[in-house]
């Protein structure tokens, strides 16, 4: 089969769109470019903090959001955290900043080592013995505050995520399946615009890019990708969800897209409806905003490092 | 053809004439979770594949 714009030879069909490789890449650049402009994800007045790991969407997303911002004179950097996962991170690390110097972008590292003052390796069974809390929730709380806090300390005004088509119809799925509709009011292209200046907007340029597209796009750059996967890694209900997604998408081609887009009509009304009304609090040990009296990562810290004297 | 299936880090042989399609179907992979690659080049999974053949599958899900 031929490409549609040209004599190539097809590598990408997409309801009824065929296309060859350079023109696959230039579907791909097209379609994040006007995601990013669409939705005003970043200007030039903006610092860029673009959220990376090392894996394909990582790596997708940067490119593209490093490839937009030098097209259009925006500052922008590289933010990687290092958990501290052996065997995993430790290469996701090296293969990132191999990336970043032959891209030429600006690479920070922060380590939950540095930071937290223990690996996650080091402090899992604890977590999991004494206060009954998994590895990913750890690393998920942690990374998050991470990335906002040193975002912010690198004085960036917006934080760019690899979050994709599938990552978004499967959590507004999960949400929709049970029945909590408050924390399909927080997806969306773009969060935390409004809520507090010590939030750093979060932006997902990939928002309507599959993983299949993403995959293609990174084998056709050459991209070197590891696919080893965390050893932490438990899904299982992400995962069903995604299974029977992709069984859907199947048989009717387009239903992700579907979706989503059904999703962001309702979207305004779920922001209106879940707004933040109560001002925030703000946490005694680090000054972060947050609901409690301290925030779930100062809590971590003090359940879970042993700070030698 | 020689059939390398990434996720499960498997190889198999088939001595058949079919398409992508097919093959997936045979193998019982969703087709919207892979790329099909022959002989180092992307295939659409509509493409006919031969006998001598050199196919990878790769997965484009990551986690789980
Ligand atoms: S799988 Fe869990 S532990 Fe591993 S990187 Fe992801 S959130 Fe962290
Ligand atoms: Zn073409
Ligand atoms: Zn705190």
């Amino acid at each position: 089969m031929k490409c549609h714009k040209c004599d190539q030879k097809a590598v990408y069909k997409n309801q009824g769109l065929l296309l060859c490789k350079n023109h696959f890449l230039d579907y791909f650049e097209a379609k994040v470019f006007k995601t990013i402009k669409k939705y005003k994800m970043f200007s030039n007045e903006d610092t860029v903090c673009i959220a990376a790991s090392g894996g394909k969407d990582s790596l997708a997303v940067l490119y593209m959001t490093s490839q937009y911002c030098k097209k259009y004179n925006i500052n922008h950097f590289a933010l990687a955290i290092d958990e501290g996962i052996a065997g995993y991170r430790d290469h996701t690390i090296e293969d990132l900043k191999e990336f970043c110097e032959r891209y030429d972008i600006r690479l920070e590292i922060i380590s939950f080592k540095e930071k937290f003052g223990s690996t996650l390796d080091q402090v899992r069974e604890k977590a999991l013995k004494e206060y009954n809390k998994k590895p990913c929730t750890v690393c998920g709380i942690l990374r998050r505050t991470y990335l906002n806090r040193y975002a912010l300390k690198l004085n960036a005004t917006k934080l760019v995520t690899g979050h994709n088509l599938d990552d978004e119809s499967q959590s507004f799925l999960m949400n929709t399946l049970l029945g909590n509709m408050r924390h399909n009011a927080s997806l969306g292209p773009i969060t935390g615009l409004t809520t507090n200046d010590k939030f750093v907007p979060r932006v997902k340029p990939l928002y309507f890019i599959s993983e299949q597209e993403t995959r293609l796009f990174c084998l056709l750059k050459e991209f070197k990708v590891d696919f080893t996967e965390c050893p932490n890694i438990g899904l299982s209900f992400r995962a069903n969800v995604r299974d029977q997604l992709n069984e859907i998408e199947n048989k009717f081609p387009g239903a992700k897209n579907g979706m989503v887009n059904a999703f962001l009509e309702i979207l305004p009304t779920l922001k209106e409806k879940y707004k933040e009304t109560k001002p925030f609090s703000y946490c005694e040990k680090c000054g972060e905003p947050c609901t409690g009296k301290v925030c779930n990562a100062c809590l971590l810290e003090e359940q879970l490092v042993v700070r030698k004297i | 053809m020689n059939i390398y299936i990434e996720k499960e880090n498997k190889q198999l042989e088939l001595d058949k004439e079919c398409t992508g399609l097919e093959l997936l179907k045979e193998l019982k992979i969703n087709p919207t979770t892979v790329l099909l690659v022959n002989n180092n080049e992307v295939v659409l999974p509509e493409e006919k594949l031969s006998k001598d053949s050199n196919i990878k599958i790769l997965s484009v899900v990551s986690g789980g």
